[in-house]
C-alpha cells in the first residue's frame, strides 16, 4: 500500500528560487518528492502554521518522516550526501574535492546571491525600484561574473571537471538573470560564463524543473 | 609537508572563524598577515589566494581554498579524530548532520548579515576614523532582536544550536558575538536568558579566549 510518509514533502512554491534549488537537487538525484504549495502571494509563509516549520517565515521547508529541515542549501547538502551513490554525484568523491565544492557554494551565497537577490526583487518585483541601487548592484554583479569568467576559462564547471552542487545552487538565480531581470547580456557577453550556462541549463533535470514551473 | 597556512587578519571576523577552528582542533598553523588597512587584500599578490579579494584564504598541503565556512567545515571533517569534535557526536547520522548544516545556514543568512553590520558600525568604523550611524544601528538591532527571539526558543530546548553539544554551528557565531559584547548591542543577548547562557558558554572556551589575544 502506498505510504504517504515515505516521500519527502517540500513546502514552497515551484516558481520561487529557493525551493527550486531543492527541487533541482531532488531531480538530479532521482529522489521522489511531493510539493505542498505555500502561497507567497498571500503571504502564507508568514502565517503561524507555517512559522512552526520555518521560524523566519521563508520557503522552502521539508518534512521527511521525522526529519524537518529548512534552508535550501542545507537541505540540498543533506540529500546530496544521503544519496551520494544515487543519480548525479553533486559533492565530489574526496574531502578535498568537497571542500572546493563547498567553497563555490559559499561564493554563490556570499557574492552571487547577495547581489542577484536584491537585483531581482527590485527589477522584477518592485514597481518603482531604486535605479541608483540597481546600477550599483549591476556593477557588483559584473565584478563577480568576471571572477567566474576566469574560473570557467580553465574549469568546465565552477568546482572543476564535474557538475556539482556549486553549479546547481546558482541555477534559480541565473534563470532570473536570463529572463525576467533582463540581464542576459551580462552572461552572453562572457564566453565562458555563457558556455557554462548553456551547458548546465541543457541538463535533463533542469528541463524537468522548467516543465514543472511552466513559465 | 607544507603545513597549514591561513592568509588573513587576526581581528577579522571571518579569519577568526578559521583560527577558532584550528585552535579547537589543536592544529599547528601559520597565520600570514594580510594588511587590510593597506589594501593588501585587493592587490595581485593576494588575489591569487582569493580572486574576490577577501580574507581569509587557506592552504593545507596541496589544497587551497577560501570562504571561512568552507574552510572550517573542511578542517572539522579532515581532522575529525583530533582535538574538539566540531561535528555532531554521531558524525555518521545524516539527519543530525542536516540539523547542524541548517544551523550553519541560519548563522550565515539570518544572523551574520545583521551582526556584521552592527560590528562595522560600532567597532570597525571607529578604527577607520568614521562615525557610527545610530539610525542604522537601531534598524539592524530591531532585526537582530527578532532573530535572537528564534534563537531563544531554540536554546530553551537544546543546550547548543544543533543539539546538546558544541558544534561548528555555534562556533561560527563566536567572532561577531565577541565584538558585539563590547558594544551597546550586548543588551540583545543579556535580555534573553537562554541566549545569554549560550553566549557565556561559547565565549569562555579556551579557543575563544585565544583568538582575543
Amino acid at each position: 500500500m502506498y505510504n504517504q510518509n515515505m516521500v519527502v514533502k517540500l513546502f514552497g512554491q515551484i516558481r520561487a528560487g529557493n525551493p527550486q534549488r531543492v527541487l533541482l537537487c531532488f531531480l538530479e538525484k532521482g529522489i521522489e518528492f511531493e510539493v505542498i504549495h505555500v502561497d507567497l502571494n498571500t503571504f502564507e509563509q508568514k502565517k503561524p502554521e507555517y512559522l512552526l516549520r520555518q521560524p523566519f517565515g521563508q520557503v522552502p521547508a521539508i518534512e521527511d518522516g521525522d526529519l524537518k529541515l529548512f534552508e535550501s542549501r542545507a537541505i540540498s547538502r543533506y540529500y546530496a550526501t544521503k544519496y551520494a551513490d544515487q543519480g548525479t554525484d553533486l559533492l565530489g568523491k574526496t574531502l578535498e574535492q568537497r571542500a572546493i565544492v563547498e567553497q563555490w557554494m559559499e561564493v554563490e551565497a556570499n557574492y552571487f546571491n547577495v547581489v542577484v537577490l536584491p537585483l531581482v526583487i527590485n527589477i522584477v518585483f518592485t514597481p518603482k525600484f531604486d535605479i541608483a541601487l540597481v546600477e550599483e548592484l549591476k556593477v557588483k554583479l559584473d565584478k563577480v561574473l568576471d571572477v567566474y569568467e576566469n574560473q570557467l576559462a580553465t574549469n568546465r564547471y565552477l568546482a572543476g571537471a564535474e557538475f556539482s552542487l556549486a553549479d546547481l545552487t546558482h541555477m534559480p538565480g541565473m534563470r532570473y538573470i536570463m529572463n525576467e531581470a533582463g540581464l542576459g547580456s551580462m552572461v552572453t557577453s562572457r564566453e565562458n560564463v555563457n558556455r557554462w550556462w548553456n551547458e548546465i541549463s541543457a541538463r535533463p533535470a533542469w528541463k524537468q524543473l522548467m516543465e514543472m514551473a511552466a513559465y | 609537508m607544507a603545513g597549514i597556512k591561513v592568509f588573513g587578519h587576526a581581528a577579522s571576523i571571518s579569519t577568526r572563524r578559521v583560527l577558532l577552528t584550528l585552535h579547537e582542533k589543536n592544529l599547528d598553523f601559520e597565520l600570514v598577515h594580510v594588511d587590510l588597512k593597506d589594501g593588501e587584500h585587493k592587490k595581485e599578490s593576494f588575489l591569487s589566494h582569493n580572486p574576490f579579494g577577501k580574507v581569509p584564504a587557506f592552504e593545507d598541503g596541496d589544497l587551497k581554498i577560501f570562504e571561512s565556512r568552507a574552510i572550517t567545515q573542511y578542517i572539522a571533517h579532515r581532522y575529525e579524530g583530533q582535538g574538539t569534535n566540531l561535528l555532531q557526536p554521531d558524525s555518521k547520522n545524516l539527519a543530525h548532520y542536516a540539523i547542524m548544516a541548517m544551523g550553519m545556514q541560519v548563522e550565515a543568512h539570518q544572523f551574520d548579515p545583521l551582526a556584521s553590520k552592527l560590528a562595522w558600525e560600532h567597532v570597525f568604523k571607529l578604527i577607520y576614523g568614521l562615525t557610527t550611524d545610530q539610525a542604522v544601528v537601531a534598524e539592524e538591532e530591531a532585526k537582530l532582536a527578532k532573530v535572537l527571539d528564534v534563537y531563544e526558543a531554540r536554546l530553551k530546548e537544546f543546550k547548543y544550536l544543533a543539539g546538546d553539544t558544541f558544534t561548528l554551528t555555534d562556533l561560527h557565531h563566536i567572532p561577531a558575538v565577541q565584538y558585539l559584547l563590547e558594544t551597546p548591542t550586548k543588551k540583545l543577548f543579556t535580555e534573553r536568558p537562554h541566549v545569554n547562557k549560550w553566549v557565556a558558554e561559547i565565549t569562555k572556551r579556551p579557543a575563544s579566549q585565544k583568538i582575543l589575544q
